[in-house]
Formats: structure tokens, sequence, C-alpha cells
């Protein structure tokens, strides 16, 4: 048996890009780039171009942090929490991520036609809860009901205001920082997927949505210098690394083994063909803090664990050390992480 | 985590690479099958760990990268009737074919879904008794059985709404395509193991002996990597060329009787095109005659015209283990994940896209890919 037609072509295909995909609102490479080539040429400013968590607003001699976020989960309950937990956490971190103290939250509905009123109550609810645990109030709202089929149950934008209580920024970065991951990373990912994919395990894994101003304001009150602070939401801490790293001018360095990552949620992404460090999480952050306070820092932090620092060399670039002991880069996420074949 | 930990343990890859340091006495260029193991070489850094004289080449075990691109077109063309629920495993989903991708004709309206299981479709099927669901049978040997388990089912359970469209490709026929090309420079191969647990290793046999080329079967975490390098050299240097098996905890030389006999039946051998390569005979899968009535492409009566292709980057060298990725002049510039010129840059097994997510800068020397590992 041998080959007759052995001749050598190249696939070429063409990419195409005029219109919005799924991967635009991955959190990776295609967002930003939303951000850069749609946005930010509309709306260029000086807060905006801050690229922060949040807008950063001097307004009649106080520091403000301004940030909105809207929330569009599927399944709308899943184990740790619902979408009313992500609408009151998802807005007021961000705020904590600007080094604010989180004050007050809009809130703007959008509700689909046959929504059961049981599960708003069930979501308001959480929302109540949500909100004491973070110690904001929520000052002002909007309902929107739509045709069925034109929303999917219930989405919910928030936006809030919250007060500066310490410089953090990109721009504090620094060659020698360390940098201290918050608790065990893939929690809040890995739960919506097994829920969609109908996943089960011993014990189920759980969101790892919080309110994460009370784990910074400890920091804060410890007298911590934190430099920077960024949640790890969409595209997980390689995403968010590679965003500061950008940002800063400087590189990073983490190590594999230091990251923790629960055995139930690495066995799951293993399942399911994804890296925890791309997959989202609601209740984590990285802090960059001055190497003295490393340990401290990561001792106030429920689960926290330094994972690497800042370097001078090789600004913008994240990277990794293997458990194997080689080095290479951890890039942002370019597209959706999505299902292997085998 | 049990099954996995124990397959990543540093000390023991190490030991492997020390190991295979000592006995190499020549140079020797391996191929690995599948691109699951090109990924976990590239992310491990395992090419680093060994000896420069042994070159690790990356083979075309990645049924995204080898779909042929009429194929992808086709699965547009069905994807955009009305009635269709188009499935398929999420990798497929962003290869571009020759306008577009799935992910974009799913942005287009498209009802596109992934699924974890061709079954998921069979019962998306019953579920929506007035649609028609179109599964896209991706994939080498593994996937087969599951495959071929959902045609069965829907058979029996009379889901005559379902139908898949097949591109199921073989892998000893690629290995023998490869063998017998006159350019061919692999002396020896690790053959994929998750095949191998369906397939068994004794269709291997004829292949290293015709050959005279060592086969190991082997697994895809690091110390299963190195373990069948190894195995590979060992053969090498003592002049043997034998089918061997590395993946001993999955890997049965008669493979999997249930899942072979559900193929057997509902599959039939056929002549199949690999994209970037040509036409290999009897190197894929179709529907059986009495099955004929859930292929995709006759209930929809789709035909389309050879797609040809321009000639600018070098996926089929690639493919064969002719060319790295980093020898391509397109990698990482005009060629990314975002923009790919070629399939193996798109999907997640695909070689290119291993090496661009591992690479360590930039610049694309073979040497700028990693900070080399301590070596023995």
């Amino acid at each position: 048996m041998t080959v007759k037609n052995f001749t050598i072509q190249c696939p070429a295909p063409k990419a195409s890009t005029d219109r919005i995909v799924m991967a635009h609102g991955g959190g990776g490479r295609m967002s930003q780039r939303l951000f850069e080539e749609i946005f930010r040429p509309a709306f260029a400013n000086a807060a905006l171009d801050a690229r922060h968590d949040g807008a950063l607003l001097a307004l009649g001699g106080a520091r403000l942090a301004f940030s909105t976020d809207s929330y569009v989960v599927r399944p709308l309950f899943f184990p740790g929490g619902n979408i009313g937990d992500l609408a009151v956490n998802g807005t007021a971190n961000d705020l904590a991520m600007c080094g604010a103290r989180p004050k007050y939250l809009s809130c703007g509905f959008i509700l689909e036609e046959g929504l059961e009123i049981a599960k708003l109550q069930q979501v308001v609810e959480t929302m109540r809860t949500a909100a004491e645990a973070n110690g904001v109030e929520l000052v002002t709202g909007d309902t929107k009901v739509v045709d069925r089929g034109k929303a999917d149950a219930l989405f919910i934008n928030t936006a809030g205001i919250g007060v500066i209580e310490h410089p953090v920024s990109p721009t504090r970065i620094e060659a020698g920082d360390a940098i201290v991951v918050s608790g065990d990373l893939g929690r809040h990912g890995v739960a919506i997927l097994s829920v969609r994919e109908g996943l089960e395990f011993d014990s189920p894994i759980e969101s790892d949505c919080a309110a994460l101003w009370p784990q910074v304001e400890r920091m804060f009150a410890e007298g911590i210098d934190v430099h920077c602070l960024r949640d790890l939401t969409r595209g997980g801490l390689s995403s968010a690394l590679n965003e500061l790293a950008a940002a800063a001018g400087f590189g990073m360095q983490v190590e594999e083994n230091a990251i923790p990552v629960d055995a139930a949620v690495r066995g799951a992404c293993e399942v399911l063909g994804l890296d925890p460090l791309y997959v989202a999480n609601e209740g984590r952050f990285v802090a960059f803090v001055p190497a003295r306070d490393a340990e401290a820092a990561a001792r106030l932090l429920p689960g926290g664990a330094v994972v690497g620092a800042v370097t001078g060399e090789a600004a913008g670039r994240v990277w990794i050390q293997s458990r194997m002991g080689a080095r290479r880069l951890l890039d942002m996420l370019s597209g959706e992480q999505l299902p292997r074949i085998c | 985590m049990k099954y996995i930990d124990e397959y990543r343990d540093p000390e023991l890859a190490h030991a492997l690479a020390r190991e295979i340091c000592k006995i190499a006495r020549r140079p020797w260029t391996l191929m690995e099958i599948c691109g699951g193991q090109t990924h976990t070489i590239m992310k491990s850094g395992l090419h680093e760990m060994l000896p420069p004289e042994i070159q690790l080449v990356h083979g075309p075990g990645c049924p995204v990268c080898v779909t042929p691109l009429e194929l992808i077109d086709k699965a547009l063309a069905i994807a955009a009737r009305p009635e269709v629920i188009f499935c398929s495993f999420g990798d497929m989903l962003r290869v571009p074919g020759s306008e577009y991708s799935l992910l974009d004709a799913k942005a287009r309206g498209a009802d596109v879904r992934i699924v974890y299981s061709p079954l998921d479709a069979v019962k998306l099927a019953r579920e929506n008794p007035d649609r028609q669901v179109v599964f896209f049978a991706v994939g080498f040997e593994t996937t087969a059985p599951a495959n071929a388990m959902s045609v069965f089912h829907a058979a029996e359970r009379g889901v005559d709404n379902y139908s898949i469209l097949t591109a199921h490709v073989l892998v000893p026929p690629a290995m023998e395509a490869l063998l017998s090309s006159a350019d061919c420079r692999v002396q020896a191969f690790l053959a994929p193991g998750h095949v191998c647990t369906i397939q068994g290793t004794r269709e291997y046999e004829p292949l290293a002996a015709k050959y005279r080329v060592p086969i190991v079967a082997t697994g895809f975490e690091p110390v299963d990597i190195l373990e069948g390098v190894l195995m590979a050299i060992w053969q090498l240097e003592e002049g043997r060329c034998e089918v061997e098996n590395q993946y001993g905890r999955a890997v049965r030389r008669d493979g999997n009787a249930a899942a072979l006999a559900i193929v057997e039946r509902v599959f039939e051998v056929s002549d199949r095109t690999w994209r970037g390569v040509g036409v290999i005979p009897l190197s894929g899968l179709r529907l059986r005659p009495e099955y004929a009535i859930f292929d995709a492409e006759q209930r929809f009566g789709i035909e389309m015209p050879p797609v040809p292709e321009p000639a600018d980057c070098i996926a089929g060298l690639i493919l064969q283990g002719l060319k790295k990725p980093n020898e391509c002049a397109a990698f990482g510039t005009a060629c990314t994940p975002e923009r790919p010129l070629g399939a193996p840059m798109v999907s997640s097994e695909g070689a290119c896209a291993a090496y661009y997510q591992y690479r360590s800068t930039s610049r694309h020397d073979r040497e700028e890919l990693y900070y080399p590992v301590p070596r023995a």
C-alpha cells in the first residue's frame, strides 16, 4: 500500500472577524482587541485609559472608584451561588480591586417574560445577603421585561461607587514585588461547567463567589503596602497577569508548583480539557506586595499563596516554571477555551 | 490526583531523562503520533530534557488538523440549514472552512452546539423531533466507538432525525504513508495510547516488521512519554524493531473487544483525504450501507467541489514531521491562533498551537523555545 497523491498542500483558511463571536466576551485577547479597536477610540479619556478594574475619579475632594458589570450566567443557580451573588460581589469586588471600600450599587434587571417570580425573589434575597457581606447598599435600579426568547431568563447589570482607601494601581508594581493569590483557582468556572455538562463529583465543586473587600481591608489594616490588586475573573490568572505585565511594563514569573488548585478542580479540568490557570474565578484575586510583606499577605488571605515575583527583565511577559523545571511563556487566552476531541 | 500525579513526578521524569542520555549513543529521530503527546512535550519542556541528538518530530495525530477543508465546508452548509441543530466537539468549531468557521456560523444564527458525547446529540434529537440533529463525527479510532454507538442507539430507538457527518481517520495507514515516503526520517514511533486502548497494539506488528521500525504504545503524561522514548531508543540501540507497550495501565495487545465490535458493526474502512497530506488508501471509516440513512452527507445531499488550498503555509510538512512549527516563516507572525493560516495553529492538539502556546519568546529559533532544563 503506497500513497499516490502525496502532495503537500497548505490549508489556508481565512479568519473572519466581521461579527461578534463568543470569544469576544471571553476575557482573553479578543476581548482586549474589542476594547482597543472599538470602545477605547470612541470614548478615550484618562480614567478609561488607565485600564483599571474600575475608573479612579477625583470628585469634589473625594477619591472614588466607579465600576460596572453585567451578569448573564447560565444556569442562574449553580453550586455555591446564583446570579445574584455574582451581580453584587462582581461589581463590589471590582471596586475592592481599586483599593476602594464599596459603598453604593445600582442594579438593572432585564427579565424574560415567563420567569418565575419565586426565582427572582430568591435571587434578590441572595443579593441582599451579598450586599451585607460587602457593606454596600443598592440605592437605585431599573427593571425591563422583554419577550420570551429575547433574554435568557434574567440578566442583571450593576454599577458601583466606592471610596479609595489605599492607592493600588498597575503603575505601582515594582520589580521584586511578590505575586500572591488569595486562594485556590478554578472553582467558579468548573462549578458552572459541571452543571452545564451534567458532571457529578463525590462532593460537588462549589463556586468561589465571595465578597473580596473584607480580605483586602484586612491587608490594609495590617499595614501591608499593597501595590496592585486584580480579581481573577474571565480568563483566569493567566489573563490577569498578562494584562498587568503589559500595563506595568515588567516581566513576571510564577511557579506551577506553588499555584493552589484543589484536587477535585484539577480532576474536573483534566476531564473537561481545561487549564485551571485560564478558568474564571469569582472570589479570588492576585495581590502585588513588596517581597518583605509576601508571607504576611498570604497568611491573611484564607487560602493565600505566594506564587511568583515581578522581574525586571522581559517586560510585558509572564513566565511559568513547569513542574519539570522548564520555563515557558504563560500566554493569554486566544479565543475561548474549548473542550478537546480526545 | 491518583493516576495523574505519579506520572508528572519531576524526579521520576528526570531519572528517565538521565537514563535516555546514558543509553543513547547515536542520534535518533522519533515521532510521537498524537497531538496530545506533542502538547505534553511542549508544555512540560520534555524535549529540553533530552540530549540534542534525540529529535522528537510531531506526527499527524490531530483530528481537527487533518479534516479536509471541503468537509468543513459541508459541515457549514449543513449547519446553515434552519431545521438543523449541528453538534460538534468544541475543538472543531474554531477551524475555518474556506470562508468561515462553525463559530462564525453560530454568530450568524446557525444552531451550533458543543457536546461532550455523541450520545448527548442523540438525546438532543429525541428531545427535538421536529429538528434534524447532525453530529460532526471527527477523530481517530479513539472516538469511533462512541460515534458508532450513537448511530447504533439511534437505529435501535428509531431516532430518525439524527445523522452524522463522518470524518474518521485511522492511524496505521497514516504511519504507513509516512514510512513509505522517500522523505521519511522517522526511526521510531510513539504510538498514540488512546487509540491503542481501543485498537490494541497487534495492528502495529506488521508495520514494525515491514519497515523495521520500533513502535511503542505510549501514554500522555510526562513520565509516560519519557519512558516511551527510553523504550524506543533502547530498541534502536539494540537493533530491535518491536511493538512494545509503555501504556500498560490502559492498553492491551488485543484492544477493547466491545468497542471494536460496535465500530465493526456500524463502520467500514474507506479511502480518506487527509488535509495537508492527500488521499491515503483505506485510512478512514464510513457508515456501512445498512446504516447509510444516518449519513448526513446523503441525507442533505450536500456536494462540495474539492477546495484548492494555496500553498503559503507548511502544515503538510509539519503533519508529516518533516518540519517543525518554528521552522515556518509565518509562525507567530502571519499565523497565530487568532488568525491562523493552517489548522495545526487552531486545534488544541495541533503542533503549531502547542509551539505557540508554550513558546518562550517572540523569536522562533529552536533554542529560544525554552530556557533549557539542566541536563544530566
